[in-house]
């Protein structure tokens, strides 16, 4: 069985109400445990992407499947992170961690297993550096230290499947370099098949085994990079030559997109 | 910290004892007749004196409010998630919603007569129907208005549209109930004092209307007083429950 966890075949997703697909003709296939990151510029589809491979999109061609089954078939599979940290304000960062463990194990399911459930949300956060902050408000911490519960949020339940959408974006780059290894050493002990989207070329190189870059309009995949780095990598790896010769040859391939886009695009007056 | 202390306990009391202050002066200052204006010194009186009456007809005017508004939560609750959970339901709603919302609600209160005779029930309606529109369209507001990517953690998660309800479109509403409810509430007591008017032989409204007819205009304007300082504790006694129960929302 060569069969990945992820495999996309030729899918297709067009949004109703709408002219030209988002993407169109996306092969790609992520091995169980495996890191991919798609990259390339706005509006090329990458998110759209990953809301077909976390069942939030129905592919209108093409065939998706997850761990074998429908994409968001298996209840608590998936673990997700956005750019904005979607905390809910009304809960603590500790509630707010949990919470897909509520979801997940229903109403009594939850109340039954909340000490351990508790304990290993408390751990977590511990391990993300948030340990003081369990009982505090999300709205009292930096956006840093939110992408941080965000992160944690995503890990709670222990998915096989983690979708991470520029959760490092709005960060200062210190922060984000920070993140990186921690989602690295995270990934490495437990190994959840990973699919990050992100602008950023050092992050897609630092945390992905195979980079997908991507083209616009509609969006489709120009071009797949395997990654040969040892692991685990590290912040001062990210300025050695074979690093850096990685990040500029995926630069090459996103200007030569953005050209051929750039021609594409009407003249407007 | 003493900006604090000013604004929440000294300002109130200083603006309103200082209107007062003014309007007596005004009336004292221009020898305006009692008929026409009467100072607050003589409304004070007159408060004093009716005492026993005046609260008979206020707490009337008090439960019908309250029952009016009541009802207007339990409804307006209803039908607004049913509007800001469904296009549908809000596409198809929002025409008539706007509409009855329009009409002068005291040109009701004799329809609401004919059918109910004269009394309690048309005030508790009149209060519920002018109350309610806000709350809906307050409680529609906040459920459309929940990020999408809440609603797209909580479907990654398989999560059912009760349990997003539950969990994140109930509780980001919450604020929106609130701002809604405070507006509510002065409104409800604009509806049963207005149907009291009209059609009814209890209340602070029938009181007025009664003191009214026989040229008593101090009584008329302690019934006003009355109803304005009901007003202000309902709206107290929700802000501090909205204080307690979105602090979040204001963050510190």
């Amino acid at each position: 069985m060569s069969e990945g966890f992820i495999e996309l075949d030729q899918a297709t997703l067009r949004y109703p109400r709408s002219e030209t697909p988002a993407v169109v003709d996306i092969s790609l296939s992520v091995p169980s445990g495996g890191s991919v990151a798609l990259v390339g510029p706005s509006g090329c589809g990458k998110s759209s992407v990953l809301r077909l491979i976390a069942g939030l999109e129905t592919a209108t061609g093409g065939r998706v499947t997850v761990g074998g089954g429908a994409p968001g078939a298996a209840r608590g599979a998936v673990g997700v992170a956005f750019q904005k940290s979607t905390m809910l304000d009304w809960r603590t960062v500790l509630d707010n961690v949990l919470l897909p463990l509520e979801v997940v194990s229903g109403p009594t399911g939850f109340r039954a297993r909340w000490a351990e459930y508790r304990e290993r949300a408390l751990a977590l956060l511990a391990r993300l550096g948030l340990g003081e902050y369990a009982h505090r408000y999300p709205w009292e911490m930096s956006g840093g230290m939110q992408q941080r519960a965000s992160l944690c949020r995503a890990l709670i339940h222990e998915p096989d499947l983690l979708l991470l959408d520029e959760p490092f974006a709005a960060l200062d780059a210190f922060t984000r370099e920070d993140l990186w290894g921690l989602v690295q050493s995270i990934w490495r002990e437990r190994r959840p098949t990973t699919v990050l989207v992100t602008h950023d070329l050092r992050e897609a190189v630092y945390l992905a085994d195979t980079v997908y870059v991507f083209s616009k309009g509609p969006g489709r995949i120009v071009h797949r990079e395997t990654i040969d780095l040892p692991r685990p990598r590290t912040v001062e790896g990210t300025f050695e030559p074979a690093f850096v010769e990685y990040v500029q040859r995926l630069r090459g391939h996103i200007v030569e997109v953005r050209e051929t886009d750039a021609d594409k695009e009407p003249a407007h007056g | 910290m003493a900006d604090w202390i000013l604004n929440r306990r000294v300002l109130p009391w200083l603006v309103t004892l200082g209107t007062f202050l003014l309007w007596e002066g005004v009336v004292r200052g221009f020898a305006i007749k009692t008929f026409i204006l009467p100072p607050p010194s003589l409304i004070a009186t007159t408060l004093a004196a009716q005492w026993e009456p005046i609260l008979q007809h206020s707490l009337q005017t008090l439960m019908t409010t309250l029952v009016g508004l009541a009802l207007a939560v339990g409804f307006g609750v209803v039908l607004g998630l049913a509007v800001g959970a469904s296009e549908k339901v809000y596409a198809g709603l929002y025409p008539l919603m706007v509409a009855f919302n329009s009409i002068p609600k005291v040109a009701l209160v004799p329809i609401l007569v004919i059918w109910f005779g004269i009394g309690t029930v048309p005030a508790i309606l009149t209060a519920f129907l002018i109350s309610f529109f806000p709350i809906v369209v307050n409680i529609a507001t906040g459920l459309a208005t929940v990020e999408p990517e809440l609603n797209d953690l909580m479907r990654s998660l398989g999560a059912n549209r009760l349990t997003v309800l539950r969990k994140v479109g109930l509780p980001r509403t919450l604020p929106y109930f609130f701002a809604a409810l405070k507006v509510a509430v002065t409104l409800a007591f604009v509806g049963s004092v207005i149907s009291e008017t009209v059609a009814a032989n209890a209340g602070v409204g029938y009181m007025m209307m009664v003191a009214g007819s026989r040229f008593e205009v101090p009584l008329v304007f302690a019934g006003l007083v009355v109803v304005g300082a009901m007003g202000i504790v309902l709206y107290q006694a929700f802000e501090w429950l909205e204080r307690r129960l979105t602090f979040w929302a204001s963050r510190g």
